[in-house]
């Protein structure tokens, strides 16, 4: 049976010319980076490489600024901790949104049980950060301000320009997750005045297990592992030189394909949000109709849960993710979607459909069409569906 | 995530339905907890002729009501009063640990539907047909972490083994 993937937010495949630079990598620049023999030589070159496509990639005009690490989770936890145990000594007060990965908040979190304060402001019902509650929220004691691009779970782009001009203005470090734009949407680390950014190679068909942090030049940072001085001193160990590599061909590949890539998913976007009205009634868009990626929905299907939902589509063949809470092994209903509004019911029958390079037209109406079967018998199997449209009627 | 026996009762669930005039009804959870679960019961000479059920939750959710339904029908009123949470999760075979919490359902909805048919047959007003679940942890089963598996110890809204905010009571 053909897998349709409508779960790219999770995985991208690798493409094949990624692929093919990590095993001619495999074969030729196996060595370390650090050797200082001709093979060592030959292996730095190719990490500058890809360090020079990676830094095109987001505008980072001097790729020193670019350190590797194992993932996006690393990145966001060295960025937060790093700035603040490096700046302790200025204040101990970081502000960031109620809407932001686990990655950041269990790193603030664990800043939390250090002593540091969090302001974590509100999102509105759509899903945004208003940048006056950030500026509000900045004290004399601010050392950082951490906010992500988009929501790996609605899609919904935030404000980050308006945000960087009011943490440039109040010289408070600014670091974004940028985990699921980087490589999708355009990025620019100038424009957006942002001092860390942090990413992932997979999101724009890189391999997984390598990530990329920037750190503008200046910004106190300290490093999460200790050791050698590779990444110049701010990542110790040796560097995952395959998967980096990879990640460099796919940061060469995503910087000249955005355009037409955004726009196939635009394309699928719109199908999809255009046509569920004729497959299902008595659901919930989450994501912004305007600032969003282009490769993701959010869709709450009212009076099911969403896991039995995904369960069920991968049964005809589709794969498609809920950030519901069982699904996720947690019992509780997203906090992204409660912040923006959603009661915990609607939260539960959260789907997930993101799209990538290799979906097409027919994957969304194949998508469409076993949706709304699912759809059907989850609610003949539902008390609410029936209640709720009896009630409706009277 | 599920073994296969869990998975034939989703994907199969048998006795789904509604009982019109049903003699006794049941029904625990709610939606704000993430599941939802109505048991109909029809009953002839004290014994359990025909039970449906109705549940708003996850796969796990689906299974146990299903397998419920299958463990109580055809016995006796006395028996299926026996009938416990652990037996639904043996019966299925096991279930996630952080996914037990959804055999508690199976097993009380099944009491209450019961419980609505004999204060009927009393002539007492019939008692509220739905337990008041808010995740109460009366049920004596040790509760566990959903993010690291760790048992969580009573009256605790942290996690001490991974840090995670445990949102309800615990």
């Amino acid at each position: 049976m053909k897998i349709i993937d409508l779960d790219h937010i999770s995985a991208n495949p690798i493409l094949p010319e990624v692929k093919e630079a990590m095993i001619a990598a495999i074969q030729m620049d196996y060595a370390n980076p650090s050797s200082q023999h001709t093979k060592g030589e030959q292996a730095a070159e190719a990490l500058e490489k890809a360090r020079e496509s990676v830094a095109k990639l987001i505008n980072c005009g001097n790729p020193k600024e670019m350190v590797f690490t194992s993932c996006g989770t690393e990145s966001i936890n060295h960025a937060i901790k790093g700035v603040a145990l490096a700046n302790a000594q200025k204040g101990k007060h970081i502000v960031t949104s109620n809407i932001e990965h686990n990655a950041v908040i269990r790193s603030l979190r664990r800043l939390k049980s250090m002593g540091y304060t969090i302001t974590s402001v509100s999102v509105d019902e759509e899903g945004r950060v208003n940048p006056k509650d950030i500026a509000d929220a900045i004290t004399d004691n601010t050392i950082l301000v951490s906010i992500m691009h988009s929501n790996n779970e609605t899609g919904t782009i935030q404000p980050i320009e308006e945000i960087g001009k009011i943490t440039r203005e109040k010289k408070v470090i600014f670091h974004v997750d940028g985990v699921d734009s980087v490589g999708v949407v355009p990025m620019d680390v100038q424009k957006l005045n942002v001092d860390l950014l942090s990413f992932a190679s997979n999101p724009f068909y890189g391999p997984t297990g390598v990530g990329g942090l920037y750190i503008r030049r200046g910004t106190q940072v300290w490093p999460l592992l200790d050791g050698g001085i590779q990444e110049n001193n701010k990542r110790a160990g040796t560097e995952n030189l395959i998967g980096i590599v990879g990640m460099g061909v796919a940061a060469d590949l995503a910087r000249l394909h955005m355009a037409e890539r955004i726009a196939h998913n635009t394309k699928l976007k719109k199908k999809l949000l255009d046509e569920l009205p004729e497959y299902i009634d008595e659901y919930i868009i989450n994501t912004h109709p305007k600032f969003s990626l282009p490769n993701l929905v959010s869709l709450s299907v009212r009076y099911i849960e969403g896991e039995s939902v995904v369960l069920m589509l991968d049964d005809d063949g589709i794969a498609v993710s809920t950030r519901s809470a069982c699904a996720t092994g947690s019992l509780r209903a997203s906090h992204v979607l409660l912040s923006i509004g959603r009661d915990h019911a609607d939260a539960q029958g959260t789907l997930v459909i993101s799209f990538g390079v290799d979906n097409t037209e027919e994957d969304i109406t194949a998508f469409l069409t076993a949706l709304k079967n699912v759809v059907t018998t989850l609610r003949n199997i539902s008390p609410l569906y029936k209640k709720v449209m009896n009630n409706q009627k009277k | 995530m599920y073994n296969k026996t869990v998975m034939d009762h989703f994907r199969n669930p048998r006795n789904v339905g509604i009982i019109e005039d049903a003699d006794g009804v049941g029904e625990v959870g709610n939606p704000l907890c993430g599941d939802m679960m109505t048991i109909y019961l029809d009953i002839e000479d004290e014994k359990i002729k025909e039970i449906k059920f109705q549940t708003f939750g996850c796969g796990s959710a689906i299974a146990v009501s299903s397998m419920l339904t299958e463990l109580a029908k055809g016995k006796s009123i006395a028996e299926a009063k026996k009938i416990t949470n652990k037996d639904v999760a043996d019966a299925l075979e096991g279930l996630p640990k952080n996914k037990l919490h959804c055999s508690n359902l199976g097993a009380d909805a099944l009491q209450v539907a019961i419980k609505n048919y004999e204060d009927k047959k009393a002539g007492k007003p019939p008692a509220e047909l739905k337990r008041k679940d808010e995740h109460e942890h009366s049920h004596g089963e040790k509760c566990y972490c959903p993010y690291c598996e760790i048992e969580i110890m009573a009256n605790t809204s942290v996690c001490e083994a991974c840090h995670s905010n445990l949102k309800e009571p615990h």
